[in-house]
């Protein structure tokens, strides 16, 4: 059993206990215990099932690389998967479950896989699941959805808020131990701006815990002397609970800071992303211990050796009463010490080296804990929980020498120097054969915008383990350490049914035998041997598993380990929450919303808005009862027969202007814009250099040197960025400047029999009359009060004037059209209704009528493409094969046979099937709507040849199996010889 | 994340504030050219792990083009110019030959 000690603990406040849940149970904790320290010392050792095999897990480490100890943390609004906990802070009312079970913790159906592991090899799924065909969508999938995933996915809107910090500094120290103190201490002397960052609570990393002294004094104190002098330095700041996440191009950093988490009953934000500029980045983010590959070795009970001396010192928790340690090195020999000091039975350290005669060894001895060496364990005795070892010699095979009875077994196969944020941004790594470990490659570190290094790496985390590395100008105090020996399975000559027993990564439930069989299949990297074992793949990254994985793939390969390499590190370096990453963009100022002038009206008048870009333009105005599609009929009723509104303020609106602008017009637009006269307007299409339609409008020529470019609304910015590029990057000598000026004016369109009326009722000094302003006309003056340039362009058919006001005037001006026009029924119609409008017309819409492949000819818009200019963007293009080729798809009208709507995408089906079984096609649906002006369904589309083939029949899917029979006619439906508009 | 100096603002931007043009110094070919010419001006791109020249933009800035020579695998910036010329500036290129001896423009 493990359970709390009577003293002891230096993290928890024994005055201070907490009440916490685990699966409904109420548990008892300390102020400063974590989740997993508070439930050890509660007895509760067993805290999930494992991923594949729901085999028995149990707490394996102390910190951020813990792979078996995820949980569902918190209820409804602050519900989480996944959180580990050994970096959960206990608070009170804390509430967690664990995961991976069913129907319980203790009692698992699906523990019946690990009955079946000899069928669920590597590259199961990939293998099993292939044959018969419907069996994956009918039978795997379903079984396989239900058992996989890790925690529950949240369901409730995330209750916290959270935020993003912006930070410069000179340098930023990742790591609060006593390397990241050390380097900040020299930072900060240097007069640097130094952020250091601690992802756990506490500063000092290992060094309280596996002490030492320094310049004649405890480490702990010298820790508390440093963080004095670092508090004293106005350049240096300093974060716990704050984790460097990944590193960036250029000295760009995220880190990411629990805020909250502790102390949720608090309105503070639960987590702070940092976005960092470094100019200096130094990594002091010390090592994480490795497993040993043992047979059982993740029976509950087994845990990393460091961290079950953490749970003593730290923590006042022992995690087993009689533990065996086994080890290949020196340093675990101070787990079996602190057990013994703290009152604990540590029956014998198994050492798999020849010899054990370390400063560290000599003292264990001393202390009477029987060391046997060139030893190693054949087995753990236990299902959920540890009950003993069988030990065997290293060298063996595995025959059983001896067995001892023991609750836990602490393990330490040396340590990996945490290079995660070295390697995020292209640091390369160097076997060091003597630690046995990767460390930072001083050579190929990574460059910054000045070529050279910017991130550096110090302590542990280098590879420099001792103190006296880490401080070389210090004088330090501690037991040397004798050289580990690389062990990567126990024993060396273990059997197949041992190595089918010995975890390398425990949540994705990867053995030593699946590695084997990954390299006897022909796996050679270990990027592909990754996926295939699907080894370091789960939520810890492999923090525990990498280097284990890798040596028993290089053995298996008979290569050396350096030549088989690492799998590529990316960040984060531990699950940062989507939370953080969002920040404060949620809800209403997740982006900006345009607003038009007139928003406030709509908004008031109760218009369904729909976006456009960024814009919210009315799709409709509703009035009482009315459905969407009423409305629409209502307004497109109101607009034909008497008087319509558009608030078209969101059209794109560029001035292009300079002595050469009609030169760069010509060179914009498939027809020619040089030759329109001031005073007149001129719709025209704009390609790019592939010769695809990327944008259409109304140009209108202010003056000699200026001419006013109407885009699409969602087109006015790309549309002005794509005029900057070619004006600045390629015809930089032209003379012309461009303006996006589409805020600068609200822009109404009047539209309806009696448009001329209501504009020549509100008065002003402008002659409206179809004489003094025809069609594609325009005019600058006054109606009424309001100074006003007047289009007469049309996009419904309708006589119809475009009114530009100032953006100030633009809801008086509004409010003046609905006074003057009551008396005409006016009626304000949203975009829905623009939309049918233009459709009964045949006019096309970008993005309807165009996808990024359509060039004019297919719209039959050559009537606006110029032959007589030698060039236009897009001119070459239009010359390609494969556009002049007659057989494409081109733009009709299509009437269904019964009157109905043509479904939205559908496509005219053509004989035979295609090389994958699907129906071959002949044309798709681009538009469709219902038309309350002809009582019937109208649409257009594109069809192969289409123009030729006018009152042919074509047959449209559906969803279903049925089919819609239409009719190809003239895309125009409504008022073909455009007398309505030319009045 | 990258920072590029704008050679016309004179500003350190980061990457959030730039949008990018893809390959720069790229000849445009129109009407009578040849489809080869014509098909490599369009789409035939250099993705060089090394020396590359590009187009970006300071887009949430002045607004102005600029061009960046930089290194794609170590991320050194060699430096950036105006957009308004046909080829490199020569202390830029005497900036990458100071660290890749054998390059050379192709």
């Amino acid at each position: 059993m493990s359970t709390r000690l009577a003293t002891g603990g230096r993290l928890v406040d024994r005055g201070a206990q907490i009440e916490f849940s685990f699966n409904g149970k109420r548990l008892q904790g300390f102020l400063g215990d974590t989740l997993a320290s508070a439930l050890l010392a509660n007895g509760q050792m067993l805290v999930g099932r494992s991923f594949k095999y729901h085999r028995p897990r149990g707490i394996v480490a102390s910190g951020p690389e813990e792979p078996n100890a995820l949980v569902n943390l918190g209820e409804a609004g602050r519900f989480e998967p996944n959180q580990r906990a050994t970096t959960t802070e206990l608070f009170a009312g804390l509430s967690a479950r664990s995961q991976n079970h069913w129907p319980s913790l203790e009692f698992d159906i699906g523990a019946l896989n690990s009955y079946a592991a000899r069928v669920l090899p590597a590259g199961f799924y990939y293998k099993t699941f292939i044959h018969p065909r419907p069996f994956w969508k009918h039978v795997f999938e379903p079984i396989i959805r239900h058992s996989a995933g890790l925690g529950a996915a949240p369901k409730d809107r995330d209750a916290d808020r959270y935020e993003h910090f912006y930070v410069h500094v000179d340098v930023l120290i990742v790591g609060g131990g006593v390397a990241g103190l050390q380097a900040a201490l020299k930072a900060g002397a240097e007069g640097k701006r130094v952020l250091l960052v601690e992802q756990t609570s506490a500063w000092g990393g290992r060094a309280p815990v596996d002490g030492g002294d320094i310049d004649g004094t405890t480490a702990k104190e010298w820790i508390n002397t440093a963080l004095q002098a670092l508090g004293n330095m106005p350049n240096v700041a300093l974060r716990t609970r704050c984790m460097g996440a990944g590193v960036y191009d250029h000295g760009y950093v995220l880190a990411y800071e629990h805020v909250a988490d502790h102390t949720p009953q608090t309105d503070a934000p639960r987590h702070r992303l940092w976005r960092i500029r470094a100019g200096h980045v130094v990594t002091a983010t010390g090592a994480i211990e490795r497993p040993l590959s043992f047979a059982g070795n993740d029976v509950p009970g087994v845990m990393l050796a460091a961290a079950m001396r953490d749970y003593v010192v730290n923590f006042g928790v022992s995690p087993g009463d009689r533990t065996v340690v086994v080890t290949n090195n020196d340093d675990a020999y101070r787990t079996a010490i602190i057990l013994h000091q703290a009152g604990l039975s540590v029956p014998c350290i198994v050492d798999a080296r020849p010899q054990a005669d370390g400063e560290l060894a000599m003292q264990a001895k001393a202390l009477g804990i029987r060391v046997a060496t060139g030893a190693g364990i054949a087995t753990v005795r236990g299902g959920k929980r540890v009950t003993g070892v069988a030990l065997c010699r290293q060298a063996g095979e595995g025959a059983t020498t001896e067995e001892i009875a023991c609750d836990a077994v602490a393990m330490s196969g040396g340590w990996s120097p945490v290079v995660h944020l070295w390697s995020h941004c292209g640091g390369k790594l160097v076997w060091d054969d003597a630690r046995a470990c990767f460390r930072p490659d001083p050579d190929r570190p990574p460059r910054g915008a000045d070529g050279e290094a910017f991130v550096s790496v110090t302590g542990a985390a280098n590879g420099d383990f001792a103190l006296a590395e880490i401080l070389p100008d210090a004088r330090v105090e501690e037991p040397s350490e004798a050289p580990l020996l690389p062990v990567w399975m126990m024993p060396q000559g273990a059997g197949v049914a041992k190595r089918a027993k010995m975890w390398l990564d425990f949540q994705n439930d990867v053995k030593v035998s699946d590695v084997q069989l990954a390299a006897r299949e022909g796996y050679e990297s270990v990027e592909h041997t990754k996926r295939y074992t699907t080894l370091g793949m789960a939520t810890d990254q492999g923090k525990l598993s990498n280097i284990n994985g890798l040596a028993v793939l290089s053995h298996a390969l008979n290569a050396p380990i350096p030549q088989v390499g690492t799998t590529t590190f990316r960040p984060p370096y531990t699950p940062i929450s989507m939370g953080a990453i969002a920040g404060e963009a949620r809800g209403d100022i997740f982006q900006p919303i345009r607003r038009t002038p007139i928003h406030d009206w709509h908004e008031e008048n109760g218009a369904a808005f729909e976006p456009v870009g960024q814009w919210r333009r009315p799709y409709c105005f509703p009035r009482g009862q009315e459905s969407h599609a009423e409305a629409v009929a209502r307004e497109i009723t109101a607009t034909r027969t008497s008087l319509g509104l558009l608030d078209a303020s969101t059209l794109g609106k560029i001035l292009v202007r300079g002595p050469d602008a009609g030169r760069f017009m010509d060179m914009l637009y498939t027809n020619m814009m040089s030759s329109l006269k001031p005073g007149r307007c001129r719709y025209g299409l704009m390609c790019n250099e592939n010769g695809f339609l990327m944008d259409d409008g109304v140009v209108a020529r202010l003056d000699e040197d200026t001419f006013l470019v109407h885009t699409t609304t969602g087109g006015a910015d790309h549309i002005h960025a794509h005029m900057e590029d070619w004006l600045q990057c390629e015809w930089w000598d032209w003379q012309v400047f461009t303006a996006n000026v589409t805020e600068q004016w609200a822009q109404v369109a009047v539209v309806g029999p009696n448009a001329r009326k209501v504009l020549e009722k509100l008065g002003g000094d402008l002659d409206l009359s179809a004489a003094a302003l025809p069609f594609m006309g325009w005019a600058e003056g006054r109606i009424g009060d309001f100074r006003a340039r007047v289009f007469r362009i049309s996009f419904s058919g309708e006589l119809s004037f475009e009114v530009a006001v100032p953006a100030s005037r633009g809801r008086a001006f509004w409010k003046a059209l609905h006074e003057a026009g009551a008396e005409f029924g006016a009626t304000a119609y949203g975009t829905e209704a623009l939309h049918v409008m233009r459709a009964e017309k045949g006019f096309i819409m970008i993005g309807d009528e165009t996808d990024g492949t359509v060039i004019p000819q297919d719209l039959g818009l050559d009537w606006a493409i110029s032959g007589k200019k030698e060039d236009y963007l897009g001119k070459r293009a239009h010359a390609r094969a494969h556009m002049t080729d007659p057989a494409r798809w081109k733009l009709v009208g299509l009437q269904t046979l019964d009157g109905s709507v043509l479904p939205d995408g559908s496509y005219a089906l053509a004989q035979g099937r295609n090389a994958n079984g699907q129906r071959n096609t002949q044309g798709r649906v681009t538009s469709t709507y219902l038309s309350p002006t002809l009582g019937r369904g109208i649409a257009m589309g594109l069809v192969l040849n289409g123009p030729e083939r006018m009152g042919e029949v074509l047959s449209f899917n559906t969803v279903g199996e049925a089919t819609v029979e239409a009719r190809i006619v003239s895309p125009v439906f409504y008022d073909p010889e455009g007398e309505k508009q030319n009045v | 994340m990258l920072i590029l100096t704008c050679p016309n603002c004179g500003l350190a931007a980061d990457e959030t504030e730039l949008s990018p043009g893809g390959e720069a110094h790229l000849k445009r070919f129109g009407p009578g050219s040849e489809d080869a010419d014509f098909e490599g001006y369009l789409f035939h791109r250099a993705n060089p792990k090394g020396v590359h020249f590009e187009r970006w933009r300071h887009a949430y800035g002045c607004g102005k083009w600029f061009l960046a020579a930089r290194d794609t695998a170590t991320l050194e910036v060699f430096g950036t110019y105006p957009a308004q010329t046909t080829e490199p500036p020569a202390e830029i290129i005497t900036r990458i030959r100071a660290r890749h001896p054998d390059w050379s423009p192709t």
